[in-house]
């Protein structure tokens, strides 16, 4: 009920500003909605969002793979920490531009290098995060599951990955909106379609009602996807916590 | 069940520790266990009793083989199957009471599942999650978990610490009943005289750190046969032991 009104809110103060602003720099909420009913009626939009949203999972199932065993790895072993921090520190701070642009330089202006370049950005995100979770792991039940002797599969997906739960968790959130957000900058400087590929044509039109109607679609769709998928998917990992006697 | 009774005396575990020590935070070493040897049949239980922090924990995490780092040697007969009760519960949160029973034992048919958990008074809790039970039920969930898995060896870490008398009596009663049907080698480290003298058959009193066998009390009557009257002379026995051995090795 907050939240509707909140909502309600935001389109409200929205449109009083576009009164204010007038039509060439805030285009009203309602002129954005026809925008995106009309680009939806051609196909148009379901094409450019479908493009964006298929590069955003391949990297962000990339970035989180990668990161999720690299991070695990540099957490339990004291060398690869050692061999990989350098490499990390490096990545972080890195900027995404850079990446990207040296991902375009050094592969072409292809799906592969932009793609990887999206990865590349996440992928030091997901390792510090997964990295802290693998060095909070309790060597208690590291030491019930070695007494026991399970095997090594066993103890990874019953013992070490549930402790790892929350910490993926957490990487996957932030990872979901930084992935979307870095996608449309490499579809803006070398990819032919998608979101970040329209919006750059929009801007060279200085067409704002555009630029509008395709990044809320997006909004619209990413906040699809964490109520239908994220949320329920953390609630059963979460099951067990909530009825804590 | 007693069909896996062997014809001969199989040695079950041989000990023989010469001298284990943990890097003292000031620099050097400090020896936590010395001499220790000592061999275990099958279907044999015995008692480690001695002072809090002489080092009982440090002695069955070198027979669980979770500690390399002694000197001397442990022998466990071939093949061995292990099960360990830890001084805590150490279920996994995300799994219920059966999930986590089943995770050790997946070979486990539902019938004996079922006997088990109902001989331990489980069965009401199977779907619940560790966080809904108390400590003592977690503690027998624990319990469960090691059965489960029919072990070769069994190694109790003060089973039934910090439980109310009457709830330690029952589980106790219960361990004691589980431990003749399945002729199970078990390992006890425990406080408790009244917890010795009902479940083991030898009793190794251990010093103070360094720890090392001050003396070994075997319990002749057979576990079953003992009457009240019998444990509580077991008892004061040895705790009379341990008062004659104590005082000369305090400094």
């Amino acid at each position: 009920m907050v939240r509707l009104v909140s909502l309600i809110l935001f389109f409200a103060i929205w449109w009083l500003a576009s009164l204010f602003a007038g039509p060439q720099m805030l285009p009203g909420p309602e002129k954005v909605m026809a925008v995106i009913i009309a680009q939806a009626r051609t196909g148009e939009l379901f094409f450019q969002v479908g493009v964006t949203l298929a590069r955003v999972f391949v990297a962000f199932t990339l970035a989180m793979v990668g990161g999720t065993a690299l991070g695990f790895l540099m957490g339990r072993s004291k060398l690869a920490d050692s061999i990989g921090d350098p490499w990390l520190i490096v990545l972080l701070n890195l900027p995404a531009l850079v990446i990207i642009v040296l991902a375009f330089i050094w592969g072409g202006l292809t799906e592969v290098a932009g793609v990887l370049a999206v990865a590349i950005n996440k992928l030091p995100n997901t390792i510090v995060t997964v990295r802290e979770g693998a060095r909070s792991l309790d060597p208690r039940l590291d030491e019930m599951a070695k007494v026991y002797g399970l095997p090594r599969w066993k103890s990874l997906r019953h013992v070490i990955l549930p402790q790892l739960a929350p910490y993926i968790a957490a990487a996957a959130r932030s990872g979901l909106s930084l992935v979307w957000k870095i996608v449309l900058i490499v579809e803006l400087l070398g990819r032919p379609n998608g979101v970040g590929f329209e919006i750059g044509t929009a801007f060279q039109l200085f067409d704002v009602t555009r630029i509008l109607a395709y990044a809320l679609a997006f909004v619209i769709v990413i906040l699809a996807i964490e109520t239908v998928v994220v949320q329920p998917i953390e609630r059963r990992a979460s099951r067990w916590r909530s009825k804590a006697a | 069940m007693n069909d896996a009774r062997p014809a001969g005396e199989a040695k079950q575990l041989e000990v023989h520790i010469e001298r284990k020590a943990f890097a003292a935070a000031s620099g050097g070493r400090l020896d936590v266990l010395r001499d220790i040897a000592f061999t275990l049949k099958r279907g044999e239980v015995a008692a480690f009793v001695g002072p809090s922090g002489c080092g009982k924990t440090t002695l069955l995490r070198i027979i669980a083989d979770l500690d390399k780092d002694f000197e001397g040697n442990v022998r466990r007969a071939d093949s061995i199957s292990l099960a360990m009760v830890f001084q805590e519960p150490r279920l996994l949160p995300w799994r219920t009471v059966e999930q986590n029973v089943r995770l050790v034992a997946p070979d486990l048919s539902n019938q004996a599942l079922a006997s088990l958990l109902k001989e331990l008074d489980l069965d009401a809790h199977r779907r619940h999650f560790p966080a809904e039970l108390s400590l003592g039920l977690a503690r027998r969930v624990s319990l469960a978990r090691a059965l489960a898995v029919k072990p070769d060896l069994l190694l109790l870490d003060e089973p039934f610490v910090s439980l109310d008398q009457a709830l330690a009596a029952r589980l106790r009663m219960q361990l004691s009943r589980l431990m003749r049907d399945l002729y199970l080698t078990t390992l006890l480290v425990s406080h408790d005289l009244e917890e010795v003298a009902r479940l083991a058959d030898r009793v190794f009193l251990l010093s103070p750190r360094p720890a090392r066998i001050i003396a070994e009390i075997p319990l002749a009557t057979p576990r079953d046969a003992r009457s009240d009257r019998e444990i509580v002379t077991m008892r004061t026995e040895v705790a009379k032991q341990i008062a004659e051995f104590a005082p000369p090795l305090i400094p």
